[in-house]
């Protein structure tokens, strides 16, 4: 593989007033960027802020409408993945495109040259790994590994084109704490051989750990470039979100009534191949208490909320109780009606139907549990449309929630927007018991602070609440308790006080065993 | 170079109202454009087929006749397709509903009250039911594809037809055509208006329509068939079954289709003959789209369906071409229903191949 020679310093990149229209919306408008060589540099910004158009443009995924791209001095088209890989821009996506029946090394060479033999690939691709720190068996199946080592693939095939630049697409969305802090590590040594990385996030503690420069996107304009070591998080998040973001208060002195959701001892075999078991998960969950359950995506979350939901109830009617009852093996409904409810994780197609009105998918969740005030006409049970429309509207309004008319379908609206409405929905009944699925997922910054502030004033009002959730920053804002699920297994629960971020790291990996050794050791 | 379809960002509203117009339009168009292929004038040949059939008062009361059992039918498969579960099979289930119905009839040919009549019409409902049902259960329980066994059935209904009025239930004094007994005054479902033939058939089809319609609009009945129809995981969030939703839409659809059959046979032929049903069952498919899966629709589908029958007819004697022409139009109706649906939600592109292979390069 030749190498170029790096240049010490001088601007890599330049864009000036890139914009990419789709019909009269401004994904991108009159962008300005510049990545210096040797820098990492964030882009910050919500979701729908224009991050990922501006660099699918950069990595000429997308065409731009207007705009030039500059790349060190010269003028350039980037017209295909292609060519950017050609010029020296690698790319790693959220989300991964390799095959799980391959090995590492088939999996790489699938995008390289033809010419290129098989054992070649192998060895080149093991020793970029073992340069940057990123430990991998070229002859491993891709099934077998776990997420961060699956983007560990992605990184060794990016920098196997030997790029100047390299685009990372939140990389860390998926990772644990150690992962992390691995990735990091591996991208400071890129940085010191004079490389630049783009680093796409919304964390802002990571950007201020890891970035030199930023530049922060909100409704597809530039809204602010800055060194974030110099900013607040909170300033940060201004530029972000335009302004001030709520902090949520925390519990305070909540008092802790009675146990009002428990699982003892819940077993479950998964139901498909890909799906995850639960083994003996047992917790207990008083009023006036928030318990957050941490973990990594794919180890039983999803799993467990089916079966406290009763979506798919139990065999053994004690392994789930609410309100001290025994309700294992019965339906969501009769769930509902004990004065639990619930929050999915999936907005569209499970917790709200994108073609409905929110007054019909304010039905979907309530048509039992408010039967007495949205149904009439006895056993032809009729929908009374005049109550549910004004409960929908109390609830808007309860959580504004900005949409474009009066009922408009769910689909029309905003991810935090359609989760505003979702929360609320349950919110307004004043459940006794509420488990929510990751409540702010790709949420911008202040819908999920509403919602989480909600999520704490439920609980303080007397209600318990279970929080599951990949996202730390948002456990250490509601919780009171914390545990971990992993691979089916759930650990005993802290006080949110008493835990740090690391020890719930050991706790996500710890349990998986052998493959998570390293990052234990190295939290240390 | 190929062709793609692409999903349009938003649905034209003007163009889902005026979609089944437009492919009706297109019909015509195309069914003049054969007319002159086969030498025939199509303006006369339209006039014929499409314009006469209205404009005597028995070929109305024909019509009627033809479009009670497509309406009938359409209305229970409308429930059937929005909770997304795709019965076929209602020729089948129509047959059965007229076999089933005709026990009373044709078997117990000496008692005569007037209960016959009603306990012919729920037979025929619990028959078609009960035929809808081995689909339904081979679906909920052993996760079959509905659209293949409900189709297949179809023929077992009609071979068991043809065996029934060769072997047992042939008259016995009917010098040896296939036929059963003609049925008994009080087993025949009487004319509606004195002026001609229609009989009560249309009727049930009017007021199972409005019904049907009133269930999807106003019921959380209407409601879990529409949510199950959009997302069975968002369905099962609500409470709602998506198994008992396949035994209900199945059963209702099937009970709507034997009441059609046993309607026909008693108002219409009065005797079980091997074949007693142009198509009704199919082409009731046609109806319930045509009619956008909306009970109201399907009345006015149902009636525009009925008139390819009598255009069919009218187009043999007056301008004497095959009564397959019929088939040929609903076939074209059907077609451009479902492409004039398809263009609403999707734009067609050409893709050339330049640009296919950086899409494939993108996915990296």
């Amino acid at each position: 593989m030749p190498v170029k020679g790096q240049i010490a310093s001088g601007r890599l990149l330049a864009v000036s007033n890139l914009t990419k229209l789709f019909g009269s919306f401004a994904a991108c408008n009159a962008i300005n960027l510049q990545i210096e060589s040797g820098e990492i540099h964030a882009l910050l910004g919500e979701n729908g802020a224009g991050k990922s158009t501006l660099v699918k443009m950069l990595f000429g995924v997308l065409a731009p409408t207007a705009g030039e791209i500059s790349w060190m001095g010269d003028n350039v088209r980037i017209t295909s993945p292609g060519e950017a890989r050609k010029l020296g821009i690698g790319m790693v996506f959220q989300h991964f495109s390799l095959f799980e029946a391959l090995t590492v090394a088939e999996n790489i060479a699938l995008s390289m040259d033809r010419s290129i033999s098989l054992a070649r690939v192998a060895e080149e691709a093991s020793r970029l790994s073992r340069v940057y720190g990123l430990p991998l068996d070229p002859n491993a199946h891709v099934a077998d590994l776990s997420v961060g080592e699956r983007q560990r693939i992605e990184i060794v095939r990016a920098l196997l084109q030997n790029p100047q630049l390299i685009i990372l697409d939140e990389p860390t969305s998926v990772l644990t704490p150690q992962e992390a802090d691995r990735l990091f590590e591996t991208l400071l040594k890129l940085k010191a051989e004079g490389r630049s990385v783009l680093y796409i996030s919304h964390r802002l503690e990571e950007v201020q750990r890891l970035c030199d420069r930023a530049t922060v996107l909100r409704h597809g304009k530039v809204t602010g470039a800055c060194d974030p070591r110099a900013e607040t998080p909170a300033s940060l998040a201004r530029m972000m979100v335009g302004n001030d973001v709520a902090v949520v208060t925390p519990e305070g002195t909540n008092t802790k009534g009675d146990v009002q959701l428990e699982a003892r001892h819940l077993s479950v075999a998964a139901r498909t191949p890909f799906a995850v078991s639960l083994k003996d998960v047992s917790l207990k969950v008083r009023a006036g208490e928030v318990l957050a359950i941490a973990g990594v995506a794919g180890n039983g979350q999803s799993e467990l909320f089916d079966a406290l939901s009763g979506e798919y109830p139990v065999s053994d009617d004690n392994a789930v109780q609410i309100r001290q009852k025994p309700v294992g093996t019965r339906n969501i409904n009769a769930r509902r009606l004990m004065g639990a409810g619930f929050v999915p994780e999936e907005r569209h197609g499970h917790a709200a139907v994108s073609s409905l009105s929110l007054s019909d998918n304010l039905v979907l969740a309530r048509n039992q549990s408010d039967r007495r005030v949205f149904l009439g006409g006895g056993f032809l049970k009729i929908i009374r449309q005049g109550a549910i429309k004004a409960a929908a509207k109390r609830i808007s309004e309860a959580m504004d929630v900005r949409k474009s008319g009066e009922d408009p379908p769910a689909g029309s609206l905003s991810g935090g927007n359609l989760q505003k409405f979702i929360v609320g929905r349950e919110l307004d009944r004043q459940p006794a018991v509420l488990v929510v699925n990751q409540p702010t997922w790709g949420v911008d910054a202040g819908a999920a602070s509403r919602i989480r502030q909600a999520l704490v004033d439920l609980a303080k009002a007397g209600s318990a609440v279970l929080v599951i959730s990949q996202d730390l920053d948002e456990i250490f804002e509601v919780a009171t308790e914390i545990a971990v699920i992993s691979e089916g297994r759930l650990s005993d629960p802290y006080p949110a006080r008493e835990l740090s971020r690391e020890k719930i790291g050991l706790l996500m990996g710890g349990m998986h065993g052998k493959t998570e050794g390293a990052g234990a050791e190295h939290a240390h | 170079m190929r062709i793609e379809l692409e999903k349009r960002a938003k649905v034209s509203a003007l163009f889902s109202i005026l979609s089944p117009f437009i492919a009706f339009a297109l019909t015509i168009v195309f069914g003049g454009i054969m007319f002159a292929l086969l030498g025939k004038n199509p303006v006369a040949a339209l006039y014929s087929f499409f314009v006469e059939p209205l404009s005597e008062v028995w070929s109305l009361h024909e019509l009627a006749i033809k479009a009670a059992p497509l309406i009938l039918i359409g209305v229970g498969l409308s429930v059937c397709f929005r909770s997304n579960n795709w019965n076929i099979g209602a020729e089948g289930q129509f047959i059965m509903g007229a076999i089933a119905g005709s026990i009373l009839p044709v078997v117990f040919y000496d008692w005569q009250s007037p209960l016959v009549l009603p306990l012919m019409l729920v037979l025929g409902m619990i028959g078609g039911a009960l035929f809808a049902a081995i689909p339904a259960f081979l679906k909920a329980h052993m996760n079959t594809n509905e659209i293949l066994t409900s189709l297949m059935l179809v023929y077992v209904a009609q071979l068991f037809l043809d065996w029934l009025v060769r072997g047992p239930w042939r008259n016995p004094q009917g010098m040896n055509f296939p036929e059963t007994r003609t049925f008994g005054a009080d087993a025949i479902l009487p004319e509606m208006i004195a002026s001609g033939r229609t009989h009560w058939g249309f009727a049930f089809a009017i007021i199972a329509a409005l019904a049907v319609w009133f269930m999807m609009r106003y019921t959380l009945r209407g409601f879990e068939i529409t949510v199950l129809g959009q997302s069975e995981r968002a369905g099962r969030f609500a409470g709602f079954s998506s198994r008992k939703m396949i035994w209900f839409s199945m059963l209702f659809s099937g009970a709507l289709a034997g009441l059609a059959g046993i309607s026909e046979v008693s108002g219409a032929i009065q005797q079980l003959r091997p074949v007693i049903s142009p198509g009704y069952g199919f082409t009731a498919i046609i109806v319930a789209f045509l009619g956008r899966l909306n009970p109201l629709g399907i009345i006015a589908a149902g009636l525009v369906l009925a008139l390819t029958y009598l255009g069919g007819e009218a187009a043999q004697l007056s301008i004497g071409v095959s009564d397959k022409v019929t088939r040929v139009f609903q076939g074209l109706l059907l077609f451009f229903v479902l492409s004039c649906d398809t263009l609403i939600h999707y734009r067609i592109r050409l893709v050339r191949e330049r640009f296919a292979a950086l899409k494939a390069d993108e996915a990296h």
